[in-house]
């Protein structure tokens, strides 16, 4: 009979809330920030969203860029971007959305073909016109926003309305990041990447629900508790779990930037940054914001369940 | 906590049974399963062509095309009807989705009224007084005429891919106008893209010999023929030679009802068969003009203009041009397959080699073996025998997803695999719930089985609540996804509501037989 270790003492008493403050502030900086980054610098969109081409081929040796760059800069389609895609044989061409509609994207993937020859092999060929990178970013957007709206409204249907507004607050706050970590570092966004996004809220509004599960039954229980200290305990008490799951998301997650080849990597890395947020917005957004909600109208509702009463030091009676 | 029902027991046991059975053939190659008997169950999980490779292709019907099409036929036969009639008009063309023309003569507006609802039946006549006149076509009859063109384009596209041998291509509508084409395991998508990309409309037509190419294109050229330029270019890319073409068809491509590349004197060439209409108009056509040209033209390009020897009353013929055997096979094709009603552009083209496919599945398989190691041994480091447990619970769980997607035939794409990865990660979450929540009664001194029993119950309501909310989100992508991103949310429901039922129902069974056996003082948490 063996047990575990325990990650997390069952009685910390970190005090989450006093520090509630400033990382909000922080908070709404980030935030502000994404949104100007967005704005002004934009986001590196790839061939879904903007259009365009993307081959992907492996040379028999390895391969000479600079060779390359210079026969295909000279077929006259405009900018070729080649880039070295995990080891040195294989490279990607990108070429940016050819004039002429949707027929021309075609030519020019005939032209690199004839170009480069029968010597490279091509592994993947990807040509998006210009009609449906426009309605994929629509309907990326309405995608993302739909199901914010699903996830507040069940929120909203099992808790209370001041749940379900500010987990999607704290949601909100995760995707804005998440799309301005993609500016600020200048990362491909394509439609893997709003599935990186969409993956991000859902796991953020599965991390804020556990913690919202348990600041609703402390208040049922502590009803003469200060509601910043029944946040704090809340957040004490499911400490661990978030330790461990957040741990081994990460792991997985991880396992998949290092060996799950380069075409996830960048899928990978988004999904690291969503679980690093996504915990720190539970944390240190959707909680303490409870407190500017009048959660005391909650009492009433409450109250009226049969609930333990017990006072906030004493230890709940065994049944 | 206790007493799990028989019932209950059987029905999750049954569970896991079906699961494993449903994941195993993909144990196995597709030879070996071939060589199994046919009782076994042999259903694969489908792969993403970005797994096995192959291409996507998304196609535009030039709807625009067929409605300039239909209304172009109409007004010849508004033309016909009113120059039979007598009646007097000008400015006759098409606008947009109508027909317009002004009548010389306001008396006959009657006449023409009745004229214009005869020669278009379904069309919306409007006649003023002025007499201007138009023959519009209804939302109702656009959309219509929409729906027909996509669907007999791809039942002209199916005829063409099945000819090529493809294996299991899929060809669906996609929203009004679009057509989706799918071909797993394709290695030469251009031929194909080249086969669809041809309307592979083919008049016979005179060729019209009373004015020479040089006068037409000085402006000379007759309103009932044409300009054409012939399929072959000469070596600089411009075509080989130019014909005055009648537009008058004598016979179209829809009155062929064979086609077959053969060879004539070593050159590759299409012999055709028209059918009896076919034959019968073809024989007339050429007995009347011994010794005229006649055009074969094919999607506005003329392919050759021999002379006509002698009436062909048999109804089959040669073509010949400068064909090499792939081009007069792909002729011959597109004839039997018939013309599209209009032409399609491709709009969006996704194309995997089989090699990258390939290794896409073995860095993926990889990279989740490893996650699941990791996870497997840090359970049992930070819960000791009820991380084993949770353990038990993960690769059940991993196993069930697998055997979900074989079952439901479900595609795994590239992001699926990401979408595993991440499943195992959070499948574990509902675990870790549970064992905290009983960590934290044992810490309230309570007993071993009241802990149990409050941790595995309070902790089911947070579990279902994290989940349908994550649930929710992947149902979402799964709408509204396109493509691999669609296969990343099909991994992820199946593995929330998998990992929802391993977790709270078998960890929970596991622990109850543990418990009946063990009886323990303490809980090892």
């Amino acid at each position: 009979m063996f047990g575990g270790i325990h990650l997390v003492r069952h009685d910390t008493r970190i005090d989450f809330m006093r520090i509630h403050r400033p990382l909000m502030i922080l908070s709404i900086l980030l935030v502000l920030a994404s949104i100007v980054l967005v704005a002004t610098k934009g986001l590196n969109y790839g061939i879904d969203f903007k259009g365009g081409i993307l081959m992907e081929v492996r040379t028999s040796g390895p391969a000479d860029l600079a060779g390359m760059r210079e026969t295909l800069s000279n077929l006259g389609l405009g900018e070729v971007s080649l880039q070295q895609f995990g080891s040195p044989q294989d490279v990607l061409v990108r070429l940016r959305q050819q004039e002429g509609g949707d027929a021309a994207q075609g030519a020019a993937v005939q032209k690199v073909k004839d170009t480069l020859g029968t010597t490279v092999e091509y592994r993947r060929t990807e040509v998006v016109g210009p009609k449906v990178g426009g309605e994929l970013i629509w309907k990326a957007i309405y995608a993302t926003l739909l199901a914010l709206v699903g996830i507040a409204a069940y929120i909203w249907f099992r808790y209370e309305w001041q749940f379900g507004l500010n987990a999607i607050l704290a949601t909100f706050h995760d995707v804005i990041t998440t799309v301005g970590m993609f500016s600020l570092l200048g990362l491909q966004f394509d439609l893997a990447s709003v599935a990186a996004v969409l993956t991000i809220a859902g796991y953020s509004v599965n991390d804020t629900v556990v913690i919202y599960d348990r600041i609703r039954d402390e208040l049922r229980r502590y009803k003469k508790l200060p509601v910043s200290d029944i946040i704090n305990q809340s957040i004490n008490k499911t400490l661990a779990r978030t330790t461990v799951t957040s741990g081994l998301t990460l792991l997985s997650v991880l396992a998949i930037a290092l060996f799950g080849g380069e075409a996830l990597r960048g899928f990978a890395i988004a999904l690291i940054w969503g679980i690093l947020i996504g915990t720190y917005s539970t944390i240190f957004v959707a909680s303490p914001m409870l407190i500017y909600m009048n959660l005391r109208g909650i009492r009433a509702k409450a109250s009226a369940a049969p609930a333990e009463t017990a006072t906030a030091s004493a230890p709940a009676k065994p049944k | 906590m206790l007493n799990f029902r028989p019932w209950k027991v059987s029905l999750i046991v049954l569970t896991l049974l079906v699961g494993v059975i449903a994941a195993l053939p993909n144990l196995f190659t597709r030879e070996q399963l071939d060589a199994m008997p046919n009782w076994l169950p042999k259903q694969q999980i489908t792969l993403g062509l970005d797994l096995q490779g192959g291409s996507h292709l998304l196609l535009e019907v030039d709807i625009k095309a067929v409605i300039d099409e239909f209304l172009n036929g109409v007004v010849d036969s508004v033309r016909a009807a009113f120059r039979k009639a007598n009646i007097g008009y000008s400015d006759l063309g098409v606008k947009g989705t109508s027909v317009t023309l002004k009548l010389r003569d306001t008396t006959q507006l009657d006449a023409a009224r009745k004229l214009l609802k005869d020669s278009a039946p379904g069309l919306d006549v409007s006649v003023s007084d002025d007499g201007s006149a138009s023959l519009t076509l209804n939302d109702q009859a656009i959309l219509e005429r929409q729906r027909n063109a996509v669907a007999q384009s791809i039942e002209i596209i199916r005829r063409r891919i099945d000819e090529t041998g493809t294996r299991e291509p899929t060809i669906q509508r996609q929203g009004t106008d679009r057509i989706l084409v799918q071909l797993p395991g394709v290695k030469d998508p251009e031929h194909i893209k080249a086969l669809i990309g041809k309307t592979a409309k083919m008049t016979f037509r005179f060729v019209d010999a009373t004015v020479s190419v040089d006068q037409a294109k000085a402006g000379n050229l007759p309103p009932t023929s044409e300009i054409l330029p012939s399929a072959q270019n000469g070596g600089d890319g411009q075509p080989l030679a130019y014909y005055v073409v009648q537009k008058r068809v004598m016979v179209s491509g829809e009155n062929l009802i064979d086609a077959q590349a053969t060879f004539q004197d070593a050159q590759p060439v299409v012999s055709f068969r028209f059918d009896s209409l076919g034959a019968k108009r073809f024989g007339d056509a050429t007995r009347e003009n011994v010794g005229k040209l006649f055009a074969i033209v094919l999607d506005g390009k003329v392919i050759s203009a021999p002379v006509i020897r002698d009436a062909i009353m048999s109804g089959s013929g040669v073509i010949s041009g400068s064909f090499t055997t792939q081009t007069a096979n792909d002729l011959a094709l597109l004839l039997r397959a018939g013309a599209l009603p209009a032409p399609l552009t491709v709009i969006e083209e996704r194309t995997v080699g089989a090699d990258l496919g390939a290794d896409s599945i073995a860095a993926g398989k990889f990279a989740c073996l490893i996650g699941l190691v990791l996870i497997v041994v840090a359970m049992v480091v930070l819960y000791g025998l009820f991380g084993v447990f949770a353990d038990i619970a993960l690769v059940l769980n991993a196993v069930l997803l697998l055997g979900a997607l074989s079952l439901l035939g479900a595609t795994l794409t590239l992001p699926g695999i990401a979408g595993i990865a991440l499943t195992l990660g959070m499948a574990i979450d509902a675990n870790v719930l549970i064992f905290e929540r009983i960590r934290e009664e044992v810490h309230n001194g309570r007993s071993p089985i009241a802990s149990l029993d409050h941790g595995f119950n309070e902790a089911r309501r947070t579990i279902i609540d994290a989940n349908v909310t994550h649930l929710i989100s992947s149902l979402i992508l799964f709408m509204l996804g396109s493509g691999p991103v669609k296969g990343f949310a099909v991994t992820l429901s199946f593995g929330v509501l998998t990992s929802m039922f391993t977790s709270v129902l078998v960890t929970r069974l596991i622990v109850v037989l543990w418990y009946r056996r063990a009886r323990p003082a303490a809980l090892p948490v």
